[in-house]
């Protein structure tokens, strides 16, 4: 069976001059939480297929590519698949396909702000939108850092689990979840130290 | 022009041990190196020249102002480069990786935009923008993470041991660029080769400074005293 080539990572910028990647990340979001809220609120197949829709044509405006748009949904494929038989078996096929094409539309829809916005331009609307907060002594700069620092986290976090798979694999060793676990929390507080260390040596931490 | 860097009596301790023993020394060249055994306390040297340290006794003031009661305006003439600029680096992509030192200056999008354009172009990356940061090369990712530093335009740069993880041809191209800089230098290295271009070289040895002295002299120094 011929294997699918590698994806590119979900979730990650991919540069364009679409008119989506030239819209203002504000918009953008807006517009995924009425999409988002319409989906949950009409429950329905046809909203799903019309979500779905909205997404192809979104992705086809954006011109990011097949590989990137099914990346986005990709992850998701044997959680769709348990989620599908279990509401199937608990409520039947059309709460399956409305429960999961939902879920799946929500995320390729996520998927495309994410894809067309750059992560400085929704650090910035989170930081406008987080700024009134600032009476309560709620640090704008702070939570958009935390955010930033949150969306690294993901490829950093995987790719140090990758080379603990790695040193498994070359020494032999099964995986064990309490062989993995340790190396990987010790790998990740140590990183976390020295991301700290490094956000306190460019001032980005001074108040 | 170069910053004053004054060391005043420093000791500091790192888990009970004594990392730093009364150490004395003023800095005024452009170009300073700073070698060692591991563990000699260089290290912990370069931390305090920008505050990421704070001494336990003794003071280290930078053109005037002291690294315990002035630290983030320490840090913004002090910029500090990693020996492993994965830790450095934040934002996916290159772009916003510089662009993000400059968000608490609160400069508007194209004053940004222009100091990101000419920093990568300095460091010679330009076109690399909307690069993943993270997928770059070593001796890029190191660049980038200089970069991330020089866009903040600090008066003083240092480097703690940036070439370790570089090969050949990527150690010349960042030492290239470091030793083109307007800035004051700071280099702590293992590299005996990166330091000939150098005005001025400490050897540390158990927590002090057992040579100071022009770069050959102190290398002669390290090398007698390596055995």
């Amino acid at each position: 069976m011929r294997r699918l080539p590698a994806l590119p990572a979900a979730g990650t910028y991919s540069p364009g001059s679409s008119v989506l990647h030239r819209s203002r990340a504000g918009w953008k979001l807006a517009g995924l939480g009425v999409l988002l809220l319409a989906l949950v609120v009409a429950a329905s197949v046809p909203a799903v297929l019309v979500g779905a829709a909205v997404a192809a044509v979104g992705y086809a405006v954006a011109g990011v590519g097949w590989r990137v748009a099914l990346a986005q949904v990709w992850p998701l494929r044997w959680f769709a698949v348990v989620l599908v038989a279990v509401q199937w078996w608990l409520s039947g096929p059309q709460t399956a396909a409305v429960t999961v094409g939902s879920l799946v539309v929500a995320v390729a829809l996520a998927g495309l702000v994410t894809v067309t916005t750059r992560v400085s331009a929704m650090l910035d609307v989170f930081e406008r939108l987080v700024r009134p907060l600032g009476r309560l002594g709620v640090d704008p700069d702070r939570v958009a850092l935390v955010l930033a620092l949150a969306v690294r986290a993901v490829p950093v976090v995987a790719g140090l689990a990758g080379e603990v798979r790695e040193a498994h694999r070359a020494r032999g060793l099964p995986l064990h979840p309490r062989t993995v676990a340790v190396p990987l929390v010790v790998r990740t507080l140590r990183e976390a130290d020295a991301v700290g260390e490094a956000l306190a040596a460019r001032g980005l931490d001074d108040g | 022009m170069t910053s004053r860097i004054e060391v005043d009596g420093v000791s500091h301790r790192l888990g009970g041990r004594r990392v730093l023993d009364d150490v004395s020394v003023r800095l005024d060249e452009a170009r300073i190196g700073v070698i060692g055994a591991n563990g000699s306390g260089k290290s912990t040297f370069a931390r305090l020249l920008n505050g990421l340290v704070v001494p336990d006794q003794g003071e280290v003031r930078v053109d005037g102002r002291s690294t315990a009661s002035d630290g983030a305006a320490v840090r913004r003439a002090v910029g500090f480069v990693f020996t492993h600029p994965d830790a450095q680096i934040v934002m996916p992509t290159v772009a916003e990786d510089v662009a993000l030192s400059l968000r608490r200056h609160r400069l508007d999008p194209a004053e940004t935009s222009r100091r990101v354009q000419d920093v990568l172009a300095r460091v010679g990356l330009s076109g690399f923008d909307d690069r993943p940061s993270h997928l770059l090369s070593g001796g890029e990712k190191q660049l980038l993470a200089v970069a991330s530093v020089l866009v903040a335009e600090p008066a003083v740069l240092v480097c703690d041991e940036p070439t370790t993880l570089l090969d050949l041809a990527n150690t010349r191209r960042v030492m290239s660029l470091l030793l083109g800089l307007r800035q004051q230098l700071v280099l702590v290295t293992h590299d005996l080769d990166c330091l000939d271009e150098l005005d001025r070289v400490l050897v540390f040895d158990g927590g002090r400074i057992v040579v100071d002295a022009p770069p050959e002299q102190a290398v002669s120094a390290y090398r007698a005293r390596v055995g």
